[in-house]
């Protein structure tokens, strides 16, 4: 299957106070048409600066980035790869543009001069797919965190994007927000078949992935399945990561000599192993 | 405290001024604002008033609340009513002390409170009736054919624009770093003049490190949405003058008409 997004042997170099800083080291990603991609990592291990490239918001200093075949290092491309791999960010309060949901959700689309019907059925549509449509005429500053980022989310859909980056859209977000916001990118991805590149440091956020990329210090130290990484209990926590805590769990329970299968991801799991126990 | 704050203090009614598409009304209200400065004598205020209620009742804003906008501005009305009542020379009708009270000061005074009077009330008609996110786009089509000389109607509707949502988000922002020193022993309440101002600082500073950041989020979040400016952006609701917009503009044109000939 032909790539969605292709990171190639990228290196990004910024100056802060006359000192050069290497927030990526050759990195090398490909992500394919309809995948679920988490990466972790520590605050500054460079995964945000990552993302920032696959939307152009950020030009590799080496190596190149192409989103469907298309060079973010071309200018021409710029609005089209926008308009292809859309981006939520972490503060929901600083991403809202409009006073009024709908009008909010509307200011993609219109930006891509999309005739005023059309803007409204995706309007709509976006609304419904992010189960927020009873809330269209609502001010976005009285709705709830999680609430809020869902409508960042419904603004990014409008624009039909094939791929949507997340950067760590649930950091500032309680439980319940969190939840709301996890379930609706599981949903995109499923029933929209939208790719997905999810940042986070929440490991319990990373189990459900096609494929999990452990980032630190601007290079790519870990990638697999979620089953493959998670495994790594003792590597992830010399890294200085936490692993699900019924993995945690699973793997301090085999070191007791009880036999279990070092791979437990999820409490069901655990419950299912735990009861064929004799 | 700082939430009853309320811009632009709009009062949804649903009523079929509510309904008038916002150019009609800007165009409407700035035609009263000069027609008001066409009056000359009581005569012309008559029309005035009554087209005031008129446009009130459709509105279905009531009275009370119309007043009740009026009253910051009690001070100035008063001040001016009384320079107009002191300073104007002519026939004199009695003294205080030094001062000379005369006919046409009085005459004056009257007609010039009657005149700041309506002026508030008929531009307050303007905000109650239209919410900011409306009046934003009026003022943007009202402007889009001055761009051509240079001026920036889509960039100015924009600032307004976010300025509107950020109002709410900074109100609360302020009220928890407000919060946050107190806790830690600022006092923002007592002393002179100059040691409250002092107190702002841990205030001030703190709100405006954020609000730069805020902007800086902002304005990736919105390039990442395409947002290039105002060229070949298109609107979900566009704005449409229909028969009441016609109307709307034949009464305030007759009225304007009726205060020209008054003045002749």
């Amino acid at each position: 299957m032909k790539s969605m997004i292709e990171v190639e042997n990228v290196t990004f170099q910024y100056k802060n106070n006359e000192e050069e800083i290497k927030a990526l080291k050759d990195i090398s990603i490909k992500v394919k048409k309809g995948e679920f991609v988490v990466i972790i990592g520590h605050n500054g291990s460079g995964k945000s600066t990552l993302a920032k490239h696959i939307n152009a918001l950020l030009l590799p200093t080496e190596g190149k980035v192409m989103v469907k075949d298309m060079d973010t290092k071309d200018e021409s491309n710029m609005w089209d790869i926008r308009q292809t791999a859309g981006m939520v960010f972490q503060n929901p309060d600083n991403q809202i543009v409009a006073t009024i949901v709908e009008e909010d959700v509307a200011f993609g689309p219109e930006n891509l001069g999309v005739t005023p019907e059309e803007i409204r059925k995706r309007v709509d549509e976006a609304l419904n797919i992010v189960d927020m449509i009873e809330y269209r005429e609502k001010a976005p500053h009285l709705l709830s965190g999680g609430q809020k980022q869902r409508i960042a989310i419904a603004g990014v859909i409008a624009m039909r994007p094939d791929c949507i980056i997340f950067d760590e859209p649930t950091a500032m977000l309680d439980p319940v927000g969190r939840n709301e916001v996890i379930n609706t990118i599981k949903k995109l991805n499923k029933e929209e078949n939208i790719t997905i590149i999810h940042i986070t440091h929440f490991m319990e956020e990373a189990v459900n992935a096609d494929r999990v990329i452990v980032m630190e210090d601007g290079k790519i130290v870990l990638e697999g399945t979620p089953r493959e990484v998670f495994t790594q209990v003792e590597k992830l926590k010399i890294l200085g990561l936490d692993v699900p805590q019924v993995t945690d769990l699973a793997h301090e329970l085999v070191k007791e000599g009880i036999s279990l299968p070092a791979d437990i991801l999820t409490v069901d799991e655990m419950v299912m192993e735990l009861c064929r126990l004799k | 405290m700082l939430k009853d704050i309320t811009i632009g203090q709009h009062y949804p009614t649903g009523s079929a001024i509510h309904k008038l598409d916002p150019r009609t009304k800007i165009l409407v209200t700035f035609a009263l604002i000069v027609g008001l400065f066409l009056v000359k004598n009581f005569i012309g205020y008559i029309f005035v008033v009554s087209f005031i209620i008129m446009a009130t009742i459709i509105s279905k804003i009531p009275f009370k609340y119309m007043i009740k906008g009026l009253k910051p501005l009690y001070i100035l009305i008063t001040i001016t009513f009384f320079i107009n009542v002191f300073m104007t020379s002519g026939e004199s009708l009695f003294h205080i002390g030094p001062l000379n009270v005369t006919r046409e000061g009085l005459y004056q005074a009257v007609f010039m409170a009657i005149r700041l009077i309506l002026l508030v009330v008929g531009t307050s008609l303007l905000t109650l009736t239209t919410s900011p996110i409306m009046l934003t786009d009026g003022i943007e089509h009202l402007l889009n054919p001055f761009k051509r000389i240079g001026i920036p109607a889509h960039e100015l509707a924009m600032m307004m624009t976010i300025a509107l949502r950020f109002i709410p988000t900074l109100l609360e922002e302020t009220d928890k770093i407000m919060k946050a020193q107190i806790a830690r022993g600022a006092d923002f309440e007592s002393g002179n003049i100059i040691n409250r101002a002092k107190s702002l600082v841990p205030l001030l500073v703190p709100l405006f490190i954020s609000a730069f950041r805020r902007a800086d989020d902002l304005a990736m979040a919105m390039e990442a949405r395409c947002y290039r400016g105002g060229d070949n952006r298109t609107r979900m609701k566009e704005l449409r003058m229909v028969k009441q917009d016609i109307v709307g503009f034949a009464v305030a044109g007759t009225l304007i008409a009726v205060l020209v000939f008054l003045r002749l």
